[in-house]
């Protein structure tokens, strides 16, 4: 007992007196001012030799956190005490960031590249106007599989997923938008639908997909899919690269019948405290060399237009990644339903999860 | 005056005592009695924020329902099996030479972090994990392992085992070793000395270690998503999506309450008849 708790004391000891050396060390990093700018961004979404570039043009100390889910982002701006200068919600999570007041409005005086972004990415209805927030990243909903693991299975279709060669087979993602809206999507719905008919009808064919679904589960279904051990996910595009990029045989489609396009985006929160810098290191981003140079680490699709002139130009020409107009016209942005109705969706996720067995 | 002085001290002992109760107080008051009480508050709140009970409307739909009565299942099995493992073990482990030793090799594991070692199970039951390539060795051939109940079963058991250990073992230290032989003598088989004799002797030990196992396993949600790829639904699931995605706190805490319930019932049923505390009792 006397050896346990002296133990206790020494592992508590070696513990503060690291936090005080880790303390010590990044002194200053909860300290602003001028010269410093606290960026929260989700986990590997820069390209850290920008930071670096974008403290030597302007003389701004970057200090660089993660997060890596919307809602506890916001949580923590929410309950005050962090001085985020800058952070990249997507689209629904700006407009209940900017329905809770928690975002202060753009000076577009101070970032005259807005006009690099592609028109079809500003002025959509989740930021009218732009007036919070403009894009960083963008896009969309898909079927990554791996033809390997796959006897010529293929997926123009949200239908196909339906086929009785997958037999536990497909990987679903853990959110409930994303999978009642594969179902919506399966039936030509809107994937922003309010109706309870369609809903229900999603749902009871979601349950029909049930023999074939391997797991719904989260990001781990990244590590699935390059280790070959699953061969079919509902995944979004960005997590499609990063598999493409680690596993070359998978390959990436959004089906034909639509899907979701999605966006995260730059916003200055009520708690900043740099607002100068911030409007200059959004305006220093969307530098089209910048955005290109930032688009080639991350992997993810670009808004800059201009910025696709400084790209590899096979990377810009993937259809994958950048669809053509026609398949662009298909997707939908998901709009704010609302508390309610967002319960109603995961109420019914809830049930088709119970249904799987 | 003695008296007097004798009352005086008395009465410094019972103030003494009171500063002494008072931190254990504060602890009750704020983490035990304050997160109960507010749990209760917001079960009667809907969404924007109005009073109802429509929430204990809701738990009484066939979703929930359904839902309560595949968590107690798969906490059953769970605990069933946890003690299947658990009660031989720490019946052996008593008879080992080092059994401190071994015990601490047991209860080793359990000091490694629970989403560490859930993310090893996912490795070691893949398609091309050990198990796989030892199953296909051995000639059976590859089989899904990860992704089903089987599996969910199986990583709990292991998870709750040293818990399930601890008490049994305790129990079984305890016991007086002539009272087995008294029964050895008296003609009693091992299966009577053990049915008679040693089992109620632990049985407090096996309703601690039933209650340490069988009510967090009520309320699993990591496991039942990255081992069982949510084809295991338990209350725990619906009270995190209640909390984190719906943003239904009302709703959250309304099936937080019947867990709260239930566990409480489980308390009841498995501490409650104290064996020798109740023959006492009827010699009285």
């Amino acid at each position: 007992m006397k050896e346990l708790l002296r133990g206790a004391i020494l592992i508590l000891a070696v513990s503060i007196i690291l936090l005080l050396i880790n303390n010590h060390l990044s002194e200053g990093s909860n300290k602003t001012g001028k010269n410093i700018l606290t960026v929260y961004n989700w986990g590997e979404y820069i390209d850290p030799a920008l930071l670096k570039q974008f403290e030597k043009e302007t003389g701004i100390k970057v200090i660089y956190e993660t997060f890596d889910s919307n809602e506890g982002m916001m949580g923590k701006i929410e309950q005050g005490g962090t001085s985020y200068d800058i952070t990249m919600p997507s689209e629904y999570m700006v407009e209940m960031m900017a329905e809770k007041d928690l975002l202060l409005p753009i000076d577009y005086s101070q970032i005259p590249n807005i006009k690099q972004i592609d028109p079809y990415f500003l002025d959509l209805p989740f930021d009218p106007g732009n007036k919070y927030s403009i894009p960083y990243f963008w896009g969309t909903v898909g079927i990554a599989y791996n033809p390997d693991l796959l006897d010529g299975q293929t997926f123009e279709s949200w239908d196909n997923l339906w086929d009785p060669s997958l037999t536990q087979q497909v990987i679903l993602v853990d959110s409930a938008r994303e999978t009642i809206g594969m179902g919506l999507n399966s039936l030509h719905y809107s994937l922003n639908s309010t109706n309870m008919k369609e809903l229900r009808e999603a749902t009871s064919k979601l349950k029909q997909l049930s023999p074939n679904v391997k797991a719904v589960i989260g990001d781990e279904v990244t590590q699935l899919m390059v280790n070959n051990e699953a061969a079919v996910a509902l995944t979004w595009s960005g997590q499609a690269a990063d598999m493409m990029s680690e596993n070359e045989s998978i390959d990436y489609v959004v089906p034909e019948e639509g899907s979701n396009l999605w966006f995260d985006n730059f916003v200055i929160p009520r708690t900043a405290k740099n607002i100068e810098g911030a409007h200059a290191f959004i305006n220093f981003m969307l530098d089209p060399e910048v955005a290109a140079q930032n688009a080639d680490y991350v992997g993810y699709s670009t808004p800059n237009l201009t910025a696709l002139d400084y790209m590899d130009p096979e990377v810009v020409a993937d259809e994958r990644f950048y669809p053509d107009e026609q398949t662009r016209s298909h997707l939908e942005v998901y709009k704010n339903l609302g508390l309610k109705m967002l319960g109603v969706y995961n109420e019914l996720f809830l049930e088709f999860k119970m249904d799987m067995k | 005056m003695h008296d007097s002085n004798r009352m005086e001290l008395w009465k410094m002992n019972k103030g003494l005592q009171r500063i002494y109760m008072l931190p254990y107080a504060l602890w009750i008051v704020l983490f035990v009695v304050a997160p109960i009480a507010l749990i209760l508050y917001y079960s009667f709140f809907d969404i924007t924020g109005h009073f109802t009970f429509e929430n204990y409307k809701s738990f009484f739909s066939s979703t929930y329902l359904t839902l309560t009565v595949s968590s107690f299942w798969y906490a059953l099995l769970i605990t069933f099996f946890a003690l299947l493992v658990s009660y031989p073990t720490a019946y052996l482990l008593t008879k080992t030479k080092h059994k401190q030793l071994w015990l601490l090799l047991i209860i080793i594991p359990s000091w490694i972090n629970l989403l560490l070692k859930t993310y090893a199970f996912i490795g070691l039951m893949g398609l091309y994990g050990p198990l796989n390539a030892f199953l296909e060795t051995i000639g059976i051939g590859k089989q899904q392992i990860l992704f089903t109940d089987v599996s969910f079963v199986f990583v709990s058991v292991y998870i709750f085992i040293p818990f399930m250990i601890l008490p049994i073992f305790n129990a079984l230290d305890k016991l007086n070793p002539a009272l087995i032989d008294a029964s050895r003598d008296l003609g009693a088989s091992s299966w009577t000395t053990f049915r008679r004799v040693i089992w109620p002797l632990t049985l407090n030990g096996v309703k601690s270690g039933v209650q340490v196992v069988f009510i967090p396993a009520l309320s699993l949600f990591m496991i039942t998503r990255l081992i069982a790829g949510n084809k295991v639904i338990t209350l725990g699931t619906a009270i995190e999506q209640q909390f984190l995605v719906t943003q239904n706190w009302g709703m959250g805490s309304t099936i937080a309450v019947f867990l709260i319930l239930f566990m409480f019932v489980v308390m009841v049923i498995t501490g409650g008849s104290d064996k020798g505390a109740s023959v006492h009792e009827k010699n009285k």
